[in-house]
């Protein structure tokens, strides 16, 4: 088994470089199921893994392999090596299994696209690069997948490149990411120059030797990473705009699996995270809990359909750092992977909707789709409760865990943890009452069904293009099986995922005996009594539900005079945080860089030039030198050179 | 007494057959040979350099079967007495050093030459275009191979010639004064190392040491010159190679050069001979003036680290997409003069092997900006718009090489320029540190230049823009694979280049009083063993991680 662990990354390699250069003659939609098929074949190896991990010994847990040297400098070793253990196993299972859901649902999704092969070359080419990220035994080869989801992120973005958002969409994502990139690398160097190594196997065994200052640097530099790639405060500003992508590059990329690579690699690093100073996980902890309420109350004022998703995976994003800030590793995976279930479920439920809502993504101009569309809203229902943390679905025993032990951390970061819970169950209500409940707002032309929106687009001088649907009356439909299958299998687990954790019974932890090995330097253990915990617990449930009942208030009754209190312009607007970063960009730090270019081309060549005017003034007057010829300016050269030789030479021999 | 110095150094079983020698002279015979063909033959005249060109591809390429690895000193070593009195020689030989530079050189010139359309009066010049770049390749290849300063710098001085030519009869509206101030430029640097070579000579001489131009005799006996003239010394030669690297603040000439020459000057020009100043400062910096090399280092490094954020911006400026590129030279040439003076072996290596992956790189974007100059008789990033449309092969090969360009991991950029950083950062921390902040103004300025140039809807000048053609393809294609094979599998290049880099760290180390910095290897030695955190200690571990955090780490922090 352990020498075929390279296989988990082969297959969806091979199907990149199969469509990459035969896509074209294999065509659609073939090339979709070759590419479902790579990473499907890739799920299954995963859970063989996880079997024969399962039947060795807790302590014994880890299965390696080591394909070749990578970089043989010196000192400097790196192999490029896998790393097979329950953190990994466990990333690996949700990666492999979400994402084959989610190619079988870009066929249908994609169909009659121009590029179709093109998003499926991108499509695999991005599972390799995930599963290299998390599968690598080395800090260095874990870069090289957080650098190449990176980049296959920022080819998906710009995928309809035609419209210049989607491209500059792009490009923010992958220059904010590198600003996170240049963290990773510092604590890469910190690493090895402390270390001698970048292997987590072996920074496990030597991490007792680093100084504190050096810890403390490295998990600086890493959350750094990790702040950018998982969009936290204030790097968070590429991934609302990367909704400018297909909507299942939202599901798989920006919502499930990409952005939780900043967690997963503060967990990976525990051990050196347990050995810093104490700021930086309160550091970690305090941006957790700020983007978590910063992103909810963003959502609140959102009418496009894919970006109340979007500042909702940011807030949840938060949720999962404040876990790791207050030493909840185990806590922070068992988010990430309700996560991963109940938002890649929404986000594709978007995408059916948007689908069949022939391209509309403003939920102004939808309504009452209940009906129509059936097996969208029954499961996109089931994310719903999962993410409000209905008790019993999922997302209530993650979210539970959580703020426990934030409570125990600090019980203001516990507030805001419960404030944003309060803000997630309004806004996700909001969007579900919107949606498939109400009235509906798509059988007349836009400007009698949604006045507002119509002004708001005629303003803008927008008419078409993505995420726009038509000005006349639409007739929305359901998806196919191809969509809706996905949505039905990932549903059941986003309500019962859950119980990986049960807290109910001791025996009902499961991950939380599964990840122990991994965690066991830096994970913090709750001392609170039951009668804390159920106390807790009980909060957040009625919190939960005085959410849902708001938004019930609010957009069933149709109070439009509260609804226009609580979306607040400001808030639409993200609190113009997004925006005054680009107006400084766009002026002060533009006029900057034109400054440098100004003083290169004006004074440092200016000086050369200047020199030269010199020279040849000089020259015309004497009528001498000035003949233009090359030759003669070499023929000057040489005598100067010369003369130069021989003044030196004299003085160093006879000083 | 030279030679028998040099044969020391050198691999007993060198082959009988002089290889080195042959690398130089084939394309000398080939610029003669072809600038006799006649003028109304430009197809032939074509067609017999790139013949010529290809077969020292060959020679250099079976150098790399040749050449043993895991041995540090001269290899194929030739040496035939050209004067005795001085002791000049025809003197080569080649190190790990200089491998890649001979096989990236070997490489690159058939590609340039095929890339090539003079575009002369119905082809009439087109013989001495390539009989000039012909030349052109003899510098190149000697410069790298020559082990007596004579020779080199005769080499050196050789590259002038062609290139001046180059660029002045084929280059773009503004050829004469950039090829002026190239000239000019390069030749007022040249000026003062052909002083430096002459007093260092001298000085050796004086000091007890043969009368010769033997760089390997003279490294050796380099102490013989007094400290505060080898410092001297090392800057006059300095000012030669801080020009051709270039080096800020005398790095003007080079966006001009690359932009005013014709694609296949621009890509010898970034590609072979900016390297022809970052293999002099290896080769006569760091090897004839240990000293003063450390002395400057500090400088240098700097001047590097500023030319990384230096050149990035103003390459993010630029209104022109071939001075873009050039700019970009500034920015990844100042990572090889930081990784070596870093003065770590680390830093050194990523250094050598960044020269080639650069070269291989911008090489492939002056080529492909070539080809959009070709279609749309322009460089103005502001009039081109939305090519991805009309032309996605072309868009996906230009990416792959932006994607390399801006260190992207698995491909070649990345592997120099992260060793290059790592090594920097075990004794000039906060250099590295800055400096790695130029992968985030990389990827602005390669990727906003991408955005601006080939994503949005094309107008209708850029519509019909021309899908890569298959001749086109097969010039680049050797590059891109190229580009993936160093960033996945650089190891065999690594193991080439580890021994001579070694080799000249020791060589400073003994000559001075600086250390390199100990990297703890695997863990082993740091950590006790009653210290390790194995599975059974782990609760312990947790409870005492306060007490074990406060030993210092182990590696010495620099000098």
């Amino acid at each position: 088994m352990q020498d075929l662990l390279f296989l988990i990354p082969a297959l969806p390699l091979a199907g990149f470089v199969v469509l990459l250069f035969l896509g074209k003659r294999i065509g659609e939609p073939l090339a979709g199921w070759l590419a479902t098929a790579a990473v499907g074949a890739s799920f299954l190896a995963t859970v063989a893994v996880y079997f024969d991990l399962q039947s060795t010994p807790e302590h014994e847990r880890a299965l390696t392999q080591t394909l070749f040297t990578w970089l043989p400098v010196g000192g400097l070793t790196v192999d490029l090596g896998f790393l097979a253990d329950p953190l990994s196993v466990t990333m690996l299972l949700f990666i492999t299994g979400i994402a084959t859901l989610i190619h079988l649902y870009s066929i249908g999704y994609m169909h009659g696209d121009r590029d179709f092969t093109k998003f499926f070359v991108y499509l695999n080419l991005f599972v390799f690069s995930m599963i290299i990220l998390v599968l690598g035994d080395n800090l260095l080869v874990t870069y090289l997948g957080w650098e190449g989801v990176g980049a296959c992120s920022y080819f998906l973005i710009s995928f309809w490149f035609e419209s210049d958002a989607n491209a500059s969409a792009g490009k923010k994502a992958f220059v904010t990411n590198r600003i996170g990139d240049f963290g990773f690398m510092v604590a890469m160097f910190f690493t090895f120059s402390a270390l001698g190594t970048l292997n987590y196997q072996q920074i496990l065994v030597s991490s007792p030797s680093l100084a504190a200052t050096t810890a403390t640097a490295i998990a600086a530099m890493l959350f750094l990473g990790a702040a950018a790639k998982s969009a936290q405060l204030p790097l968070y500003v590429w991934l609302p705009d990367a909704m400018a992508g297909p909507t299942p590059v939202s599901a798989l990329i920006h919502a499930a699996t990409m952005v939780t690579a900043g967690i997963y690699v503060l967990t990976r690093m525990n051990p050196v995270i347990a050995l810093s100073a104490s700021w930086v996980p309160w550091m970690i902890a305090i941006i957790g809990a700020a983007t978590a309420l910063f992103a909810a109350t963003i959502a609140l004022a959102q009418n496009d359909i894919k970006k109340v998703l979007a500042y909702s995976t940011v807030s949840q994003l938060g949720y999962m750092f404040l876990a790791v800030g207050s030493g909840a590793y185990i806590a922070a995976i068992f988010h990430m992977v309700t996560h991963a279930f109940f938002k890649a479920l929404l986000f594709l439920g978007s995408g059916s909707v948007i689908h069949g809502m022939e391209d509309e993504q403003d939920m102004r101009r939808m309504g009452a789709l209940r009906k129509i569309m059936p097996i969208t809203s029954a499961t996109f229902i089931v994310g719903w409760l999962a993410i409000v943390g209905f008790p019993g679905f999922s997302g209530f025993f993650s979210k539970d865990e959580i703020l426990l032990f934030a409570y125990e951390k600090s019980p203001i970061l516990w507030a805001v943890g419960v404030v944003t819970a309060l803000l997630t169950a309004f806004y996700m209500s909001r969007q579900v009452f919107m949606v498939f409940y109400g009235k509906a707002r798509w059988d007349r032309p836009i400007e009698e069904a949604a006045p507002e929106l119509a002004a708001e687009r005629e303003a803008a001088g927008i008419t078409g293009g993505h995420g726009v649907g038509p000005v006349g009356e639409i007739k929305p439909h359901e998806s196919g099986w191809k969509m809706t299958l996905p949505l039905m299998i990932l549903a059941p687990f986003a309500l019962l995922a859950g119980f990986l954790n049960s807290p109910f019974v001791d025996d009902g932890k499961f991950l939380e005996h599964w990840l122990e090995p991994v965690v066991r330097f830096g994970e913090a253990h709750a001392t609170s009594g039951t009668g804390v915990k159920i106390g807790l617990a009980l909060v957040a449930t009625v919190v939960g539900l005085l959410g849902i009942a708001l938004a019930f208030v609010v957009y069933l009754k149709n109070r439009q005079d509260l609804a226009e209190k609580i979306e607040q312009p400001i808030m639409a607007k993200g609190w113009y945080f997004d925006s005054t970063i680009s107006a400084f960009m766009d002026g002060p730090g533009r006029k900057a860089f034109d400054a440098v270019a100004w003083v290169d081309k004006n004074i440092v060549d200016g000086a050369v030039n200047g020199v030269a005017t010199l020279v040849r003034d000089g020259s015309a007057k004497t009528r001498l030198v000035q003949t233009g010829y090359v030759r003669n300016y070499a023929l000057g050269f040489a005598i100067g050179a010369i003369v130069l030789a021989g003044f030196i030479l004299t003085k160093a021999v006879y000083s | 007494m030279s030679t028998a110095l040099l044969a020391s150094s050198a691999v007993p079983s060198a082959p009988d057959f002089p290889i080195l020698t042959y690398v130089i002279l084939l394309p000398l015979i080939g610029a003669v040979s072809t600038a006799l063909v006649s003028r109304r033959r430009p197809d032939a005249a074509k067609a017999l350099a790139v013949l010529f060109s290809v077969a020292t591809a060959g020679l250099a390429i079976s150098m790399l079967a040749l050449f043993e690895t895991g041995e540090a000193g001269y290899q194929m070593v030739v040496h035939a007495t050209w004067l005795t009195d001085p002791d000049i020689a025809w003197s080569l030989g080649v190190d790990g050093i200089s491998l890649w530079l001979v096989v990236l050189t070997g490489i690159l010139f058939p590609i340039a030459m095929l890339a090539s359309k003079p575009h002369g009066a119905d082809g009439q010049d087109d013989k001495q275009y390539f009989a000039w770049l012909l030349l052109l390749e003899v510098g190149c290849i000697g410069s790298f191979l020559a082990l007596d300063m004579f020779l080199f710098f005769v080499m050196f001085e050789i590259v002038l010639v062609p290139m001046y030519f180059l660029i002045a009869g084929w280059g773009h509206d503004d050829r004469k004064y950039a090829a002026t101030k190239f000239f000019l430029y390069t030749m007022f640097g040249s000026a003062f190392m052909l002083v430096g070579i002459i007093a260092t000579a001298y000085l050796h001489a004086r000091g007890g040491g043969p009368v010769t131009f033997a760089l390997p005799v003279i490294a050796e006996n380099q102490g013989i010159i007094a400290v505060t003239t080898g410092r001297w010394l090392f800057l006059s030669f300095a000012i030669a190679f801080a020009v051709k690297v270039p080096l800020f603040p005398v790095h003007t000439w080079l966006p001009d050069a690359h932009t005013q020459a014709p694609t296949a000057g621009s890509v010898i020009l970034a590609a072979v001979m900016l390297k022809l100043g970052t293999y002099g400062f290896l080769r006569f910096g760091l090897y004839l003036f240990p000293e003063a090399a450390l002395w400057a280092a500090p400088g240098m490094v700097t001047l590097g680290v500023i030319g990384i954020i230096y050149g990035a911006i103003c390459a993010a400026m630029q209104k022109d997409l071939k001075r873009l590129v050039a700019y970009s030279s500034v920015a990844h040439l100042g990572f090889i003069a930081l990784g070596t003076f870093s003065l770590t072996t680390q830093g050194i290596q990523g250094s050598v092997f960044q020269m080639m992956a650069h070269g291989i790189s911008t090489g492939a974007l002056f080529i492909l900006v070539g080809m959009i100059y070709e279609r749309r008789h322009t460089r103005q990033i502001q009039v081109l718009k939305g090519l991805q449309k009309p032309a996605p092969i072309f868009a996906a090969v230009f990416t792959v090489v932006v994607m390399s360009s801006l260190a992207l991991p698995g491909l070649n950029g990345f592997v120099g320029e992260f060793v290059i950083l790592q090594g920097s950062f075990l004794t000039r921390r906060w250099w590295a540190v800055v400096a790695a902040t130029g992968i985030i103004l990389a990827a602005f300025y390669l990727l906003w230049a991408y955005q601006r140039v080939f994503h949005g809807t094309p107008d209708p000048e850029n519509a019909d823009f021309a899908e890569l053609k298959i001749g086109e393809g097969l010039v680049l294609a050797p590059l891109i694979a190229i580009i993936v094979i160093m960033g996945v599998y650089p190891k065999p290049i690594f193991d080439r280049i580890e021994p001579s880099v070694t080799r000249l760290v020791t060589h400073i180390e003994d000559n001075t009083d600086y250390k390199q910095p100990r990297v703890a290897t695997e863990g082993d030695e740091i950590v006790p063993e009653s210290e390790r955190r194995t599975p059974d200690s782990a609760d312990q571990a947790h409870d005492t991680s306060g007490e074990a955090a406060a030993d210092d780490q182990p590696s010495e922090g620099g000098h």
